[in-house]
């Protein structure tokens, strides 16, 4: 570097300046992988739905129609529906709804199913209890199975005046083949 | 701005006989002058690939249904005649997206950055070269494997039984992934992407530090003539953009090739993320495609008006404030993936506001122009022109800008009206008008005046009859990126169509007009345009000596 002349020493220094900051934004395109699922999962942006432990205590006397929606990918050989397409539900109030899949191939498929409500600004009242959703499922060739969702909306829905002319509420469910869990660890939300 | 500068150095000195020659001078160049002729060259070459691309687009859209893709299928790809309607179809989205990667990246920014950024920052701020001469070299040589490798993607196998990335320039998922493209075209598209990213992003590394470290005594930033400016402000974008595109794009790369699900909504990942990691790129790239645009027009007017330019450091800050807020803006490319209305508004506002930086860009160069002796050559009525076709472009993005309005026109024809007012007319007209304010100066010959206005006639009645029917088919609900439509919009797909051919005639005149100049080889003066040009190329030779500034100028 001692031969460096004063010039040169300043051209590097700018220039090593300048590749720290395309390094730097790289890894901020890569930050954004899990801070934009964090963002989803904040603000239920994408119709992004809610965990929740339990219902709250009391429910309003407001009703609001939820219906069910069921897919699988091509390759994954179930046969999947809901078992009401509509609830009248009461905002607030604890809910089970029943979903039926049963493996029609000749194998033994794992699935996990992903979802998301519509419209996508109801995604932050859209809160589930317990799900089929939060883990993976293995049916054997013709087995079938009975899948329960617990859920409740949140009469916060009501105080969001974007949110609150909000009739009607679709939850969707993708079932997708997934790689067997050994660990049985459940998927988060 | 009033300069004096020291006498300049006459090269008598023995370093001359070391000048390389032949195809060592170009392949081994370390010169900011050859490499920046180079870069113009290859713009020349890309823009006329693009072009032939959009006009045969042109030439099937001329009448509802399918006139000659399915043919081309045929001929290009060996389809089968049954085979061939559907691989006609993609064929046309295949040219849909090589004309804007090519437009984008193998065009506007090999002219405006590395073309004229690489021939005049060094000589308007009094610099000997650019900071990193061999960087430069490798800067530009890495766009040859860059066009090449979109060319072939071209080629090779696309979506199950065709050819070729037809996902237009945005490569969004699910569609460029491997659901909607299997084969390699848009591996071997990403591929071309990385390289010519890493091409600009090495470019930009090169003029910061040149602009910053190399300005001779006396230049302070707030003296540089705006042309460096603009350069500056979009070496900054490019330094934070481009990265997060290649970010993207290697997500996308791996969601394709090695299992990873960052796009994949099967494996819990989100196809929205990518649009998000686009438009943060894609916005400021489409700044990056203007900026320098502002600067060449700039010097041009100034010295067409025989005036400073009015308002010089409201207009060198209002490019960094374009170059600040156009990243905060991106979303409004996406209004409709479900963003909530507070966010929209958001947006919407943020976008508004680059009205106004903008405005004051619009209005100093009608108050530089107010006055003044102005003088119409041909590099003064392409910017003239260049301001009247960017204002409306400007107009219609101000429209787009709001959510409501863009929910009905989103994805039609009045984007495309918008974006190439802005872009291909507004960029390429700043292109032109440098390309002949210059022209004296990199080869040392006068262009033919005649030949410039004619073809600046020709070009501009040519892009209005191409462009300003688009918007009342984006109106009309036509939406883009379809090789066929409904015969109701017939009529002024027509004119646009007839416009393209006027426009393709406009580039034979400019290339008849180049060739005319090197044939005739008339002698430029050092400084053809008289007193307006100020900055100091005009007090070197044309064209300047091999090595300048060895004594470095003194700016008062």
């Amino acid at each position: 570097m001692s031969q460096l002349s004063p010039t040169s020493r300043k051209n590097r220094r700018v220039a090593f300046l300048a590749t720290g900051v395309v390094i730097g934004m790289i890894g901020l395109s890569y930050a954004a992988v899990p801070f934009y699922k964090a963002f989803c999962k904040a603000t239920g942006f994408g119709g992004t739905t809610q965990r929740a432990e339990k219902a709250p205590d009391k429910a309003t006397d407001k009703f609001i129609s939820v219906r069910f929606d069921a897919n699988t990918s091509n390759d994954l050989g179930w046969e999947f529906h809901a078992r009401k397409t509509e609830m009248q539900v009461k905002i607030g109030e604890q809910t089970m709804a029943y979903y039926d899949a049963r493996n029609t191939s000749t194998r033994t498929v794992t699935g996990s199913a992903i979802f998301n409500v519509s419209p996508p600004s109801a995604g932050a009242y859209f809160n589930k209890i317990q799900c089929f959703c939060f883990t993976k499922h293995t049916l054997q060739p013709g087995q079938a199975a009975e899948f329960p969702v617990m859920f409740f909306v949140d009469p916060a829905l009501l105080d969001n005046p974007d949110a609150a002319g909000i009739k009607e509420i679709t939850l969707s469910y993708t079932f997708y083949p997934a790689v067997p869990d050994t660990t049985a660890a459940a998927q988060t939300n | 701005m009033a300069m004096a500068y020291a006498a300049n150095e006459e090269h008598s000195h023995d370093d001359h006989s070391h000048d390389p020659t032949g195809w060592r001078r170009y392949v081994y160049s370390t010169n900011h002058k050859d490499i920046g002729t180079m870069y113009l060259w290859f713009a020349i070459f890309a823009g006329c690939l693009g072009g032939i691309l959009s006009v045969m687009m042109r030439l099937e859209l001329a009448q509802p249904g399918i006139q000659y893709f399915s043919g081309l299928a045929q001929i290009v790809y060996g389809a089968s005649a049954d085979a061939a309607v559907d691989q006609g179809r993609h064929m046309y989205n295949v040219f849909v997206t090589a004309h804007g990667l090519i437009m984008v990246f193998f065009m506007i920014m090999p002219a405006m950055i590395g073309g004229f950024g690489n021939w005049f920052v060094p000589l308007m701020i009094g610099a000997p070269d650019m900071a990193f001469p061999r960087m430069n070299n490798i800067s530009f040589w890495l766009l040859i494997p860059a066009i090449s490798l979109l060319v072939i993607s071209m080629f090779v196998g696309g979506p199950a039984g065709m050819h070729g990335a037809g996902t237009g320039w945005t490569i969004y998922a699910p569609l460029s992934s491997f659901t909607g493209h299997p084969g390699p075209a848009v591996d071997f598209a990403i591929l071309s992407l990385h390289i010519a990213g890493a091409s600009s992003i090495l470019g930009a590394i090169n003029f910061i530090t040149t602009i910053f470290n190399m300005r001779a005594p006396g230049m302070t930033l707030h003296k540089m003539p705006l042309f460096v400016w603009s350069v500056l402000v979009t070496v900054f974008l490019l330094l934070l953009s481009m990265p997060v595109l290649a970010g993207a794009i290697t997500m996308l790369l791996t969601d394709r090739n090695f299992g990873t699900s960052f796009f994949v909504a099967a494996k819990g990942g989100d196809p929205v993320l990518f649009q998000h990691l686009f438009w943060f790129f894609g916005h400021p790239e489409v700044y990056i495609l203007i900026l320098p645009g502002f600067g060449i027009v700039s010097q041009i007017v100034s010295t067409f008006s025989k005036k400073p330019v009015f308002g010089y450091l409201g207009m060198a800050y209002a490019m960094v404030a374009i170059g600040v807020v156009g990243f905060v803006v991106w979303a409004h490319h996406m209004y409709t993936v479900g963003l909530d209305v507070d966010t929209q508004a958001y947006f919407v506002a943020a976008t508004m506001i680059i009205a106004v930086p903008t405005g004051v860009k619009i209005f100093s160069w009608i108050a530089t122009m107010w006055g003044g002796s102005i003088e119409f050559r041909a590099p003064m009525i392409w910017a003239v022109g260049f301001i009247f076709l960017f204002t409306v472009g400007g107009v219609t993005g101000v429209v787009l800008s709001n959510a409501g309005v863009d929910r009905s026109l989103q994805d039609t024809y009045y984007v495309v009206a918008h974006f190439h007012y802005t872009m291909s007319l507004g960029a390429t007209f700043a292109i032109f008008a440098g390309w002949y304010y210059w022209f004296p100066k990199i080869f040392g010959y006068m262009y033919n005046e005649t030949i410039a206005k004619l073809h600046f006639w020709v070009t501009f009645i040519g892009v209005n009859l191409v462009f300003f029917p688009q918007h009342f088919l984006g109106l009309a609900g036509m939406p883009r990126r379809y090789i066929d439509y409904p015969a109701a919009f017939a009529g002024w797909n027509q004119v646009s169509t007839i416009g393209s051919l006027i426009s393709a005639g406009g580039v034979v005149i400019f290339l008849i007009g180049v060739v005319m100049a090197f044939v005739k080889k008339e002698k430029a003066p050092n400084n053809p345009w008289g007193v307006g040009a100020t900055t100091l190329e005009w007090t070197l030779t044309s064209p300047p000596p091999f090595h300048q500034f060895s004594t470095l100028p003194v700016i008062k």
